[in-house]
């Protein structure tokens, strides 16, 4: 059940058609998406706020607010916690996460399937007010559930470790995407290959390695690719931590968020979305090569 | 033939699942208990038992309709973003169209963009100027907007993965490409086109920025918005109506997912085999 | 085969072309945007039969600030048409809630009247004044509803130092709506515990370190909370670095120049060092995103010793009846103490006591389609009768005097804010620059939490106001 790459008119839609099919969807990203997008980054360039003199009169400053961005101390950190919140949540947590899951559950009786499943699904349906709160309650210093469980009393886990904090809260929250994927992956393996494998003596790295890997390595990295531009823009830490304590948590999201509604600043956070938006390309054409590379 | 081995690998294996099923369930817990105590706090303990919480939600004004408003916002988007993002994706997936990838990988990268706070003021010009302010179906179509890119991208991938012998038989005993569509096609799509429904239902679910920015008449607000006006003047979370409303505001999405769980599974990803 | 270069060619051209109309109709969108300069005919519509008005505040019933969201419900809008129909004008008064984060419903105003659309009567906090003016979103009153805005009696009942909350350069833009102080709270038992007096008042920073430093001595007790840190925002400026600040003799703007680097802040630094360094501060509460609340459930719940707050928390936090926090000895334990200057004497104006005070205020939206009746709503909803409607039982601190001496009899604490407090308070600078110094304060606090030294601290918030303020010049340093 090799997929067919490349396009193939099975149903004979004809090139009209397709255009015809694309149209409407387009159309709408075109006026929804596309305009808007555009607009912000023009936005970039001048020295636009929401309220003061300059919304009144805004001036074109050209690359003034990228050249303040990278000399911002407070941006680079935030493009560090980012990338670290991209690197340890979705990359490390969700991925490792949901491959183990997805493969434990291939081996045990129907209903813990169904409960586990079940259980990492809600965490990435219920919005993402609620859950703030449920994790605001779960790691609370003053009874939080984890402190209970823990036996350590006090422990301010938002406070003290935030990172880990909002790391381990995005895996949770985000884990069911990469299970589904890889869910589906695993069932794609073909049983005579990993049969013949285990006769021949392999073991279960060896069988991975070899084996499965090979097949669901473009899913891999599609499902890597999604989850970490995601992620990337992803605002829930804020939810939780406000950006603290003391900017710890700041990824570019909230730092953009500060900015624009509390400081009012929309052309910095423009140009600071711009820089989001080159970073996350850069991701996007690592994870292509990757794959294409894979084709060849 | 059970070494000790095994069974120890056995133990462990059953261990981390009791570990993982643990760390999901957990923060899980305020959800149960908070609505149904009389004084939440932001800690779960065992509740001092009422329904009173619901009671005091039912005279607030807003909370039931906002819960309609959401309902429409969503579905609306849900509707828009499965139908567009099927169309586009099967498209896309089957006929060669120059540039098809560059282009969507392109999209899907501004769709970061319109998602963040930094849009919002071109968002608010242009539906202003078309008149879409203070309507449900503007906030809707922004929300399309955002997430049909990522809904084709995902859903092109589904189709990609299966194979085209169905729809070639199809072809070979003189079906139209309409009624290939039909009878093939959807069929076999189901799975993916119910999963990126509800994907794009919950993510429309808990929607804030958007429909708080376009929408003035407190009757259209969606529960995503409104779910942050239990606080008081200075800021101070109202755990009782807060508790209640979220358990409110979760169940609808929770009820959608399992139902489409049951009836086509719930997957992102394509192939015959399920 | 179908024509194959057609969808490529103008899918590039489309490309290609798409940009450019972008940034060509964005350009356009933006020169339209920007507000214009001409005043509009104060008098038009002024003979309209049939008129329609929409108020919007950060209010919302069932939520946020419920009473004055019920309050237009069941008393202003019944009895404006009322009032309106007596003079045969129909008019449709709507209510229009929000009920969100103070910065979330500025963001939407700021829309709604950039895009010159929006309520009629709009409720604004006082420090948005000067950048709302500044953006020509809102405009003088007069300017607005003509002349007749001067001849209105209650401008009497409301002192100087109030209406400036909610004018600019001099002009008000609108009418306030009420006022606030801040005070010490302490906690009556633990003070008895601690050897304190019962009717403290101290008249130094020094007495407050030397009451918490016994108050230390009682276990399980955060003996002082003054907000500090990023994590509260405003609440860290307005209750905790600008009462310090007014206490050394300087107010945040002063002789047209912003408080950079100076010895006033140097010493309000200082101050935060001495009380993080001797434990009588509880780290946490300035660091986490719900320290404020926690703060209040603290005090609450007989844990800390004194509170730096507005009235605000004595009428909707511990408030025994319907409080965040309740607390049902309030009346008992809970003692106010005015905010001494650093030491007698040295305050601003010479006082040996400090304060400092906000407050918002109703204004009109130059775009409105009736400028005469809305004025007339807004002055409906400023008189006297109306304002005691509002309050209802509860007691608040409202902007007319007279209004004042008749409902703050019943409550000892506002009546001493209303008595006391407000004549030596001070207000924040109505200009469009403020939040940020605000931000640069805040984060200087921050950095003394963070174990910074006080130069430090002072160094970055010099350099930081600086560039917000735009060039040296326009800030003080010593």
């Amino acid at each position: 059940m090799t997929a067919v790459r490349g396009a193939s008119d099975a149903a004979g839609l004809g090139r009209t058609r397709a255009v015809a099919f694309i149209t409407p969807g387009f159309l709408l990203i075109g006026a929804f998406l596309v305009f808007p997008a555009l607009w912000t980054l023009y936005l970039g360039v001048t020295d636009y706020r929401l309220t003061g003199i300059a919304a009144a009169d805004p001036q074109v400053v050209g690359l003034q607010n990228y050249t303040d961005a990278v000399a911002d101390p407070a941006f680079r950190r935030s493009l560090v916690l980012t990338l670290a919140f991209v690197f340890g949540s979705a990359i490390v947590g969700q991925t490792v996460m949901g491959f183990l899951i997805a493969s434990s559950m291939r081996s045990v009786p129907t209903p813990v399937k169904v409960v586990v499943e079940t259980l990492v699904l809600l965490a990435w349906i219920l919005p993402s007010s609620v859950v703030a709160f449920l994790w605001v309650a779960f790691l609370n210093r003053g009874g939080g559930t984890l402190s209970a469980i823990l036996q350590s009393p006090g422990t301010a886990w938002l406070l003290e470790y935030p990172m880990a904090s909002i790391i381990v809260f995005n895996t949770w929250r985000g884990t069911a995407f990469s299970m589904l994927l890889f869910s589906a992956a695993l069932s794609a393996v073909p049983p005579s290959q990993l049969e013949t494998a285990r006769l021949a003596g392999a073991g279960a790295w060896e069988r991975f390695r070899d084996v499965v890997f090979p097949h669901i390595r473009g899913h891999v990295l599609t499902n890597t690719l999604l989850i970490s531009l995601w992620t990337f823009n992803d605002f829930s830490p804020y939810l939780l931590t406000a950006g603290g304590p003391n900017h710890a948590t700041e990824t570019l999201p909230v730092f953009i968020y500060q900015r624009a509604i509390y400081g009012g600043e929309l052309g910095y956070g423009s140009a600071i979305s711009l820089i989001m938006l080159v970073i996350n390309l850069v991701i996007a054409l690592f994870y292509i090569r990757l794959l294409r590379e894979r084709a060849s | 033939m059970t070494t000790p081995g095994a069974v120890v690998r056995r133990i462990l294996f059953y261990a981390f699942l009791a570990v993982v099923a643990a760390f999901w369930a957990l923060p899980l817990l305020w959800l149960v208990f908070a609505p149904f105590d009389a004084n939440p706090g932001l800690t779960v303990k065992l509740p001092d038992v009422t329904l009173d919480n619901f009671r005091r939600l039912g005279e607030s004004p807003y909370a039931l309709s906002s819960l309609r408003n959401s309902v429409l916002i969503a579905g609306g988007t849900m509707v828009l973003v499965t139908g567009l993002s099927a169309l586009a994706a099967y498209a896309l997936s089957r006929v060669r169209l120059p540039g098809r990838n560059m282009l969507l990988y392109g999209l899907l990268l501004l769709s970061s963009i319109v998602t963040g706070t930094a849009a919002m003021v071109p968002i608010f010009l242009l539906m202003f100027e078309v008149g879409l302010i203070d309507d449900r179906s503007g906030v809707a179509l922004v929300l399309t907007g955002g997430l049909l890119p990522a809904a084709i991208f995902i859903l092109k991938d589904f189709m990609d993965a299966t194979p085209r012998s169905y729809e070639e038989s199809a072809r070979v005993f003189g079906a139209s490409p309409f009624q290939v569509l039909r009878h093939v096609v959807l069929p076999i799509a189901r799975p993916g086109l119910a999963t990126i429904a509800v994907w794009s239902l919950v993510n429309a679910w808990g929607d804030f920025l958007t429909a708080y920015i376009l929408l003035r008449d407190p009757d259209k607000s969606p529960a995503g918005v409104v779910m942050y006006t239990f606080y008081t003047e200075g800021g101070q979370a109202n755990l009782p109506l807060i508790s209640a409303f979220s358990l409110l505001y979760a169940l609808p999405v929770v009820v959608l997912y399992l139902f489409v769980n049951r009836r086509y599974g719930f997957r992102f990803h394509g192939g015959i085999k399920s | 085969m179908a024509p194959a270069q057609s969808p490529r060619r103008s899918a590039r051209v489309r490309r290609r072309l798409a940009p450019v109309v972008a940034v060509l109709v964005a350009g356009g969108l933006a020169a339209c945007d920007s507000a214009s300069s001409s005043s509009a005919d104060p008098s038009r519509n002024a003979d309209a039969k049939e008129v329609s008005l929409t108020v919007a505040s950060n209010a919302i019933a069932g939520g946020k600030n419920a009473a004055e969201a019920e309050w237009y419900s069941s008393y202003v809008i019944p009895r404006f048409v009322e009032a309106q129909k007596a003079k045969g004008v129909t008019v449709t008064v709507k209510f229009q809630p929000s009920g969100v984060d103070d910065e979330q419903y500025k963001a939407k105003m700021a829309l709604d009247l950039k895009s010159r659309s929006g309520a009629d009567v709009i409720a604004l906090d006082g420090i948005w004044v000067g950048e709302f003016a500044e953006a020509g979103y809102i405009r003088p009153l007069a300017d607005v509803a003509g002349s007749g805005v001067t001849s209105w009696d209650g401008w009497s009942q409301i002192p100087k130092a109030v209406q400036a909350n909610a004018s600019y350069q001099d002009k008000p833009y609108g009418v306030p709506a009420g006022t606030d102080g801040r005070v010490l709270y302490f906690n009556k038992k633990l003070f008895a515990k601690a050897g304190l007096p019962q009717d403290w008042q101290p008249s130094s920073w020094q007495d407050i370190l030397d009451a918490g430093a016994r108050l230390k001595g009682v276990s399980g007790v955060t003996p002082v909370q003054i907000n500090a840190g990023t994590a509260m925002g405003e609440a860290t400026t307005m209750q905790g670095a600008l009462p310090l600040l007014v206490g050394t003799g300087a107010e945040i703007y002063q002789d047209e120049k912003w408080q950079g680097n100076t010895q006033n802040v140097r010493d309000v630094l200082g101050f935060y060092k001495e009380l993080v360094d001797k434990g009588l501060m509880d780290k946490n509460f300035q660091l986490g995103a719900k320290g404020r609340d926690e703060s209040f459930a603290a005090f609450a719940a007989g844990k800390v010793g004194i509170l730096l707050e507005g009235d605000y928390f004595w009428r909707s936090v511990i408030n025994p009846d319907q409080g965040s926090a309740p607390m049902k000895s309030r009346d008992a334990d809970v003692g106010y103490a005015l905010i001494p200057a650093k030491s007698k004497g040295a305050g601003i104006r010479g006082q040996d006591v400090v304060s400092m005070s906000g407050g918002g205020g109703y204004f009109l939206n130059p775009n409105t389609k009736y400028p005469q009746q809305a004025w007339e709503l807004l002055a409906f909803m400023s008189s006297p009768d109306a304002i005691k409607a509002m309050l209802g039982d509860t007691a608040k601190v409202t902007a007319r005097q007279d209004v004042n001496t008749q409902v703050l009899g019943k409550d000892p604490l506002l009546g001493m804010i209303s008595g006391k407090v407000l004549p030596l308070t001070a207000y924040r600078p109505g200009l469009a620059v403020y939040p940020q110094v605000s931000q640069a304060l805040q984060q200087a606090t921050a950095d003394i939490i963070s174990g910074k030294s006080v130069d430090e601290a002072a160094k970055t918030y010099g350099s930081a106001v600086e560039k917000v303020a735009g060039g040296a010049e326009k800030v003080a340093s010593s």
